[in-house]
């Protein structure tokens, strides 16, 4: 790691949504055809999901009642995977298929990750999703979870709207 | 192959492939894992209502838009081609503790008792998922992201906020596990 840092935060000429915490930092234009590699991406995961039971509102259940490890082996093996490969990506500067550099940027610290952490993880105890998982629980045919979906739009879509008096 | 496939799959085949996402994404075109973001994005697309957090080019960020219906997608095929015919199974504790507070376990993903649409209109239907839902919504977005964007993504670039944030999603579970539920549930 003998050069700075700097090299892989130039996203200057990328104007994103204010905070907008899952980037797009590709330079270059998306198509429609381009962005079926991000759905079929997301079929892997889906199927992932579905396949880990991780889906399952009782392995949440089993998670937050300390009775199995299997969902902490399964979050901290994931973890430890990207952590891996985002170091390999930074250390030999390895390009986006586009021939990009790739764009990593600092989170900023602010008490929305304290406060906001904490609402989200009582209603990840209710539902047994967290936002991924409600996409793929309604995929294999819960529909009625179409409601907490809704129900999580118009959440974001509050929080949205008290932004600016919430404390942060 | 197939019957290995559709058993369920050990926990460090998911967690790898779920952190391979990772760099799949960064290198597939520069994008960072986040899933609680295509809620913004679609409350931008469809009723910005003038609110300064919804103003901005979602368009440009639709890629993430494709990526949740990969999601949901890949549950269909999960669920109709790949599914463990045997039906979950789960520790006997949380059996005997659920049970405890009256919910029929089921070996389905979901407990049928809860999670089906003739509780929509009842009390537990509105607690499960309409109060359920609304604080996954409202937290992970005042939190700047949620167990992908926090935990997988921002703690594999060294985040020290992601660490804070996916301690207190931990917190507000086992708050809400322990604490809220019993009571919640025999409403």
């Amino acid at each position: 790691m003998e050069k700075t840092k700097d090299e892989f935060v130039d996203t200057s000429a990328i104007v994103h949504p204010i905070e907008c915490e899952a980037p797009n930092d590709q330079l270059a234009k998306e198509t429609l055809i381009s962005n079926l590699k991000y759905l079929i991406t997301g079929i892997v995961f889906g199927i992932v999901f579905v396949k880990a039971e991780i889906i399952s509102w009782y392995r949440i259940q089993e998670m937050f009642r300390l009775h199995s490890f299997y969902m902490y082996g399964v979050i901290g093996t994931a973890v430890m995977v990207g952590m891996i490969s985002v170091w390999i990506i930074k250390r030999f500067r390895i390009k986006t298929m586009q021939g990009e550099q790739v764009a990593f940027h600092g989170k900023q610290f602010h008490w929305g990750n304290v406060i906001g952490g904490t609402i989200f993880g009582l209603g990840w105890a209710i539902t047994g999703a967290c936002p991924g998982p409600l996409f793929a629980q309604i995929g294999s045919g819960f529909l009625v979870v179409l409601v907490t979906l809704l129900s999580a739009v118009a959440g974001t879509w509050v929080y949205g709207l008290l932004q600016s008096k919430l404390p942060h | 192959m197939l019957e290995l496939i559709r058993q369920p799959w050990p926990w460090y085949v998911a967690g790898t492939i779920i952190g391979l996402t990772v760099p799949a994404l960064l290198l597939l075109g520069n994008k960072h894992l986040g899933i609680s973001s295509s809620l913004r994005h679609l409350c931008a697309a469809c009723l910005p209502a003038n609110i300064t957090f919804f103003k901005y080019d979602w368009k440009k960020e639709i890629w993430n838009l494709f990526f949740v219906a990969g999601v949901l997608l890949g549950g269909v095929i999960a669920s109709q081609f790949l599914s463990n015919p045997e039906g979950i199974v789960i520790s006997e504790n949380t059996i005997r503790d659920l049970q405890a507070l009256n919910i029929e376990v089921d070996n389905n993903l979901m407990p049928a008792s809860i999670f089906s649409f003739e509780n929509l209109f009842t009390l537990r239907g509105l607690v499960f998922f309409v109060i359920g839902g609304f604080l996954v919504g409202f937290g992970t977005r005042y939190a700047g992201g949620c167990t992908s964007g926090h935990t997988i993504m921002g703690i594999s670039n060294l985040q020290w906020p992601s660490i804070v944030a996916s301690v207190f999603f931990m917190l507000g579970g086992y708050l809400m596990t322990h604490a809220i539920f019993p009571w919640l549930i025999s409403l």
